[in-house]
Parts: C-alpha cells; structure tokens; sequence
C-alpha cells in the first residue's frame, strides 16, 4: 500500500491504495471514504448511479480480498485515465457523457467551481436565465 | 483584460434574464487570477480553474472563449473568440499601429456586444442563435484524443503543485502532442515553467508557425 493523490472530475484527494500498470486497486473503505463509490448489487454505485459490473469481466473491477480498481472503474465510465511515472498521481477526466461534444441533447455540461472567496458556484444555479460562460486567463 | 466589459452587461442585461459567468483558466489560482478579479468588482460568479475542466468539458483550446446557453440549459453557441481577432499579430511588423489595432478590437467589440443583446431580446429567433446541427457539428472532434490530452494536462498541473516541475512539464508535454491546437495547454504549461514564457519569444514562434492559420477561428459572428 502507498498513498497516491486521485483526481477524478478535477476533485483532489489522497488514499491509500496499490497502484499496479493500469489499475489502481482501493480497499473499500478508502473507496468510500476518498470517492464515494461502493461496492452494492446492483454494481459500483456512487448515490443513486451505478456502473453494473460487465459480465465476466468480475475479476477487473473486484479482486478477491474486497478490492476495487477505482482505474477499471473510471474507464468504463469514459473517463480518460493517466497516472505519472510512479504511479503516486492518477488523473481521471470527465466521464464521456459529460462532455458537450457527446451530448445529443446539446445540454451545456454543468461544473461547480469556486471564486476567489472560495465559494462553489455551478452553471446550474442559472437554470432558467440565459447565460453567457466566458474563459479566459491571466497569462 | 475583458473582466470589466463583462461586468457591465451582467449589469445592463441582469434584469433582462442574462448571467454572465467568468472562468478564469488558471492553475495559479488566486495568486494569478486574484488581482485582475478584485480589479473588476464582479457582482456576477467570478471563478477560477484551476485544472482548465471548462475547457476539458466544452472542448476549448484558447482564451477567449465565449458560449451562449439558453433557458433550458442548451448550447445557442458553443464556442467563439469573442472580439479577440489576429490583429495582434501584426504587433511583430516594424510599422505596426497599436492605436489602429485598438480601433479595430473596439469595433468588434461593439458588434459582439450588440450580437449578445441581440439574442437576449430575441432569443431562438435572433440570427446569431445557432441550429442545432451546427452547434453540434462545431462540438465534433476526436473525442477520445481530447479527454487524454485533458487528464495528461491535468496530472501536470497536480505535479506542479507537487513541486515535481520536471514530470509536470512531462505530461504537458503529451497533452500538447495530443491536442496541438491548444494554445491553453502551450502557454499554461509556459507560464508554470516561467512566468512571462507564455507571451515571450516561444509564444511568439509559435505565432509565426501558423504562418496563414488563424490563431483565433472566426466563425460568423
């Protein structure tokens, strides 16, 4: 076990886990605890969204001592997954579905961000007004 | 800086159904968005990104960029420079006018403006509100190169917060190869190496290899 710092959808969170080549093995309790997800019946659910566990692929997602591969996990969502050399930094982007160029409904994808008081905003705060979402940096 | 023009039309437009939102992509943080935010008095949602996951979600390459979302939370347009344009290249020519480049960004400006409150007036039907084939087809891409390049972009500003600037270059690096248009990913990963890179003799080099390339795209507006 080591301790790795996890980015998933841009949160940052330390954890105590076993990086391997591609996957990235958390206890369950550490799952819970840094991510949210767990282990149910109905697959690896996070709130009320779950990610059925795709048959006979059992032994990617779950090893036999209870772990799960949070990378196994992250993939099947669509979500881009990348580590650095070590393995002590995993990065995992936005799920596919979050993205606007996969968005059918053309539905703006929400974000929650904060400002320089360090309070969240999200673009769905705004729902029901017109919005113009500008970026732009100090470089 | 644009913080200011946007404040006002939160201003003008707040009690006609608009909300301006400003997302400053910078990995910095406070430390570098903070001054130009204070500067400006935002009393609309003024935030800082500091991973670019605006950019990674609405699959954006540059600053400014500038989308429309309507009522129902739907994309009227996806993605525009706004008034920035290329005039500023020509800053390079020994017989370059600043005062003619500012008239010109003055003019596009206004025009933008008017094409903003033209839509909120009249919504679907103003003609700068785009179907939506073509919103959807301005979104296409190589998605999966694009979510890569995102997460890689991402692991370097988290091994540069580590201190690790060596690997954190590393990984901007791979995310410039898998989305070379990014001048976001360039002149971060500029700025983290070296503060006043990402506008230096690089950025500049760079310019240049566009050669008849726009550095930012115009579409109709």
């Amino acid at each position: 076990m080591t301790t790795v710092t996890i980015v998933s959808e841009g949160c940052v969170t330390r954890a105590s886990a076993e990086p391997g080549a591609e996957d990235l093995w958390l206890a369950p309790p550490v799952l819970r605890a840094s991510t949210g997800w767990a282990l149910e019946p109905a697959g690896l659910c996070r709130g009320p969204a779950c990610v059925p566990i795709p048959p006979g692929r059992q032994t990617e997602f779950v090893r036999g001592d209870g772990a799960v591969n949070l990378a196994a996990l992250a993939r099947q969502r669509g979500q881009a997954a990348v580590h650095d050399d070590e393995g002590r930094v995993w990065v995992f982007g936005a799920p596919a579905e979050a993205r606007a160029a996969n968005r059918p409904s053309l539905e703006a994808p929400d974000f929650t961000l904060p400002d320089l008081d360090g309070r969240p905003h999200s673009l769905a705060d705004a729902h029901g007004r017109k919005v113009v979402l500008i970026a732009w940096a100090s470089w | 800086m644009d913080l200011p023009v946007w404040q006002a039309l939160h201003t003008e437009l707040g009690e006609r159904n608009l909300t301006v939102i400003t997302v400053a992509l910078d990995s910095g943080g406070a430390a570098d968005a903070g001054p130009w935010i204070r500067e400006a008095s935002p009393t609309h949602p003024s935030l800082i990104d500091v991973r670019h996951l605006v950019a990674e979600l609405y699959g954006w390459v540059n600053v400014p960029t500038i989308a429309w979302i309507d009522e129902e939370g739907r994309l009227v347009r996806p993605g525009d420079p706004g008034w920035a344009g290329d005039y500023f290249r020509r800053m390079v020519e020994p017989d370059f006018d600043h005062a003619a480049m500012m008239a010109e960004y003055a003019r596009l400006r206004a025009h933008y403006l008017d094409a903003v409150r033209d839509w909120v007036a009249h919504g679907p039907a103003s003609r700068w509100a785009l179907a939506p084939e073509e919103v959807r087809r301005r979104l296409a891409g190589p998605d999966r190169d694009h979510a890569l390049a995102a997460a890689y972009f991402q692991l370097g500003t988290v091994l540069h917060d580590d201190g690790r600037a060596e690997a954190a270059q590393g990984a901007f690096a791979k995310a410039k190869a898998l989305r070379p248009e990014s001048w976001s990913y360039k002149r971060q990963a500029w700025h983290l190496e070296e503060p006043g890179k990402s506008a230096g003799p690089d950025f500049w080099a760079a310019v240049k290899a566009l050669a008849d390339r726009p550095y930012y795209p115009r579409h109709d507006l």
